[in-house]
């Protein structure tokens, strides 16, 4: 039951940076790929109807987490305290940014807007990459089940490192220009004209850059966690994990290549939710690893709650779950097709 | 000042009340727009679908500020009260994750074809979407009091081996009897806070003489749903948290009452200032036995008093814990008579002509913001000093690792944050209803 849970809140997180990441992509994006007023409409007008509902999976994950491994949430949450504020504001901002911008037909209070959402999607996407470093890097939680960090180091590795070291900035930059380059797809297939033009043609080099930076994070996680990879060959869904990124990987070269988007969209998906797979089974069962050592690691056995309550939160999960994904195919269905001019006043 | 429990409260404190200005206004115009909407359908007049259009801009800026209010709320489970998440996530980890699964889902989803929509989807497709953010909002609401109510009467746990709680009925502590009542009293209440802004609104226009037939659609809409609501607010809803205090916190009672001795027949305070030091009521003005009447049914039942109890289980700050249920009941009593008075002018053809009255209905609309707040403020300070009723004590729920400075960082940086989002909010509010109702039908 707990090795359940642990794949459910791993795969909600999953598809939380799948989602979101588009939209954080289009955020990085949009000063570079859409010049006028009328382009930057284009692509809040592509991810407008869907990034709250994208936002909803980490609330929803958070929530999973929060049921089912109380202890984890706890110490991770109150040990990353001024970082977690600084993800949160962001999101705040970005939020206010979206929805904001179209109130007003101005061109400084639209720039003002613009500048805001391309600052807070360039440094979520930071923060949550560290934040995924930080985790397997480990974290110095002891006995207690508590630990605090400071926010930063000085980018060298020690006993108690800060939250932002070489490492966790390495895997920062890493998931920033992942979901640029997913964002790129998005946008490469949701949008036409300019937009979409500039898109394709930044998809190509992103997916590059990806690629090299994807084989410098492999190694310096296994410079920063000897072992981690060790896991891999017993585990059978970590061999799935593996091949649905491996696979996603080639679909994206591939849908680039012969300008199927979608299919290249697709394959960007794939990339990052096996490569999340694919790092929680390395490092399953632990969940917070301690760097005091693993009789201190917080695990899926150790920190989660009892049975009543996994199977409770299981059965409403498989009956919310489908649901879930039935609004977002709906969502997805009613905004078909690529994003249409809306007249001013109507729409992002 | 270095206290961090200090910081940790007033930051939840503080950013949960700026959140809840916004919900209250939402969940009851979802239900508005849903009224509206339906209007518009059966009678096929456009005069309804110009108000709902008007109603559901409002509606869309007052939900963007509630969603980003609302995000750093989840999050300070775990960072300012981690020793609570540990201590009982178990149990209120299940309904905020299905908040996320069954309410958010629903609303992000169907926020933008509500608010965009109009044009694209059929005047039922519409209808829809607003009917599943009336019924998103308002499930949000029900998982968020389920929470707070295991916080004021925790039902359906048992305590684990390792000390924290554990699930041991989900549908007892889903269907907590507590969470029932408070749930009907608060969402009334929010349709309290929609009616009085959509009456001043309406007054609004009419007194500057513009826009005169959604004026008097919304006065009118304002001033029925208004009077329903606020009478249904005190009772039975009111009544029925009134009874839940009594029975399951008579300590909290005697203190939202400043009631010291123990006795038949109690009396209920109107007016009066508590004096804690000296343990009595100030100049009290008082309606004899009715206090017994309302909390236990009989004038004759014995009310209990602060000192019958030891003084470590009293809330701490019961001054404030007195004037916040005052002002929830005065104001309360208030507004009943406002929109009674409303109503009446409304019934006799007067309301649109009667200048004192638009006066008053325009001024009113923040009494249902004041008196949600502190309706709230007794909740959450007659729950004091436990975190989770009589099970932890609130000293004992704060991240063990955070420090005050860290804490007073963060909600002074709130504190920095909202007042921009008031700036931007007035702005664009005030926007709306300075462009008016858009018509669909004639050209603006």
């Amino acid at each position: 039951m707990e090795m359940l849970w642990f794949w459910l809140v791993s795969v909600m997180v999953a598809i939380y940076v799948v989602m979101d990441g588009f939209d954080f992509g289009a955020g990085i994006l949009h000063l570079v790929v859409a010049k006028t007023n009328e382009e930057r409409r284009e692509v809040l007008g592509a991810i407008g109807p869907l990034w709250d509902g994208n936002e909803v999976w980490l609330l929803a994950g958070g929530g999973s987490m929060f049921l089912a491994f109380p202890k984890v949430l706890a110490s991770g949450f109150s040990g990353f305290y001024l970082a977690m504020w600084l993800v949160v504001w962001c999101l705040m901002l970005r939020g206010i940014s979206i929805e904001f911008r179209s109130h007003l037909n101005d061109g400084l209070w639209r720039r003002f807007w613009d500048g805001t959402f391309a600052i807070a999607s360039v440094l979520l996407p930071v923060l949550f990459g560290a934040a995924l470093g930080n985790v397997l890097r480990g974290v110095p939680v002891d006995g207690s089940g508590y630990f605090e960090m400071a926010l930063w180091t000085d980018f060298r590795m020690g006993a108690r490192p800060g939250i932002l070291d070489w490492y966790t900035v390495l895997i920062g930059v890493f998931a920033l220009v992942t979901v640029a380059a997913h964002g790129a797809l998005f946008l490469a297939w949701k949008t036409g004209g300019p937009v979409h033009d500039r898109s394709r043609g930044l998809a190509m080099k992103l997916w590059g850059a990806v690629l090299v930076l994807w084989l410098v994070a492999s190694y310096a996680t296994s410079v920063v966690n000897p072992g981690i990879f060790h896991r891999l060959p017993q585990a059978p869904l970590g061999w799935v994990a593996s091949l649905i990124f491996l696979a996603g990987l080639g679909l994206v070269f591939v849908g680039l290549k012969r300008e199927r988007f979608l299919l290249a969209f697709l394959g960007s998906g794939a990339f990052i939710l096996g490569i999340l797979a694919a790092s929680a089974a390395c490092v399953y069962p632990v969940m917070l690893k301690s760097t005091f050592g693993p009789q201190f690691d917080l695990t899926a056995l150790n920190a989660s709650v009892g049975t009543h309550g996994l199977r409770a939160g299981l059965v409403w999960w498989l009956i919310g779950f489908p649901i879930a994904i039935g609004y977002l195919a709906f969502l997805f269905h009613f905004n078909r097709g690529k994003v249409k001019a809306a007249g001013e006043g109507e729409g992002y | 000042m270095g206290d961090p429990l200090f910081w940790h409260r007033l930051q939840f404190g503080f950013t949960a009340t700026y959140h809840y200005l916004f919900p209250q206004l939402t969940m009851g115009l979802a239900l508005v727009i849903v009224v509206l909407k339906a209007m518009g359908l059966r009678t096929g007049e456009a005069r309804y679908n110009d108000a709902a259009r008007f109603w559901i801009k409002i509606f869309g800026i007052n939900f963007a500020v509630g969603v980003v209010t609302g995000i750093p709320l989840e999050f300070q489970f775990g960072t300012n009260w981690a020793a609570f998440s540990r201590f009982s996530g178990g149990i209120i980890g299940q309904t905020l994750g299905m908040e996320g699964m069954f309410a958010f889902f629903l609303e992000s989803s169907f926020l933008g074809m509500l608010i965009w929509g109009e044009k694209k989807l059929s005047p039922k497709g519409h209808f829809g979407a607003a009917l599943a953010l009336w019924i998103g909002s308002w499930l949000s609401g029900y998982f968020i009091i389920a929470t707070n109510a295991f916080m004021q009467h925790p039902v359906g746990y048992t305590v684990a081996t390792d000390g924290s709680l554990q699930l041991a009925s989900f549908w007892a502590f889903l269907l907590n009897p507590w969470a029932l009542g408070q749930y009907a009293h608060n969402m009334i209440a929010a349709v309290v806070t929609a009616s009085f802004v959509v009456a001043a609104i309406g007054a609004f226009w009419t007194l500057k003489g513009i826009h005169p037939e959604q004026a008097r659609l919304n006065l009118r809409v304002g001033t029925i749903m208004g009077l329903l609501f606020s009478v249904l607010v005190a009772f039975p809803t009111g009544d029925i948290s009134g009874k839940l205090v009594a029975k399951y916190q008579p300590i909290t009672l005697a203190a939202m009452e400043g009631r010291f001795e123990s006795g038949p027949r109690a009396n209920l305070t109107l007016i009066g200032q508590p004096d804690v030091a000296r343990r009595r009521i100030e100049n009290p003005i008082q309606l004899p036995a009715v206090l017994s009447f309302i909390a236990y049914g009989s004038f004759s039942s014995n009310v209990k008093g602060l000192l019958e109890f030891p003084e470590d289980q009293w809330p701490q700050n019961i001054e404030l814990l007195y004037y916040s249920f005052h002002i929830m009941a005065g104001l309360g009593t208030i507004m009943i008579a406002v929109m009674g008075l409303a109503a009446l002018l409304l019934w006799k053809g007067r309301l649109d002509v009667n200048r004192p009255m638009l006066w008053v209905l325009m001024l009113a609309f923040p009494f249902p913001y004041i008196a949600t707040t502190a309706g709230w403020a007794v909740a959450e300070f007659g729950r004091q000093p436990w975190l989770i009723y009589g099970v932890l004590r609130t000293v004992h729920g704060a991240s063990p690792t955070v420090n005050a400075g860290h804490t007073a960082f963060t909600t002074l940086g709130f504190a920095g944050i909202f007042v921009v989002l008031s700036v931007l909010w007035l702005f664009l509010v005030g926007r709306e209803i300075s462009h008016g109702p858009v018509s669909h039908t004639q050209k603006a």
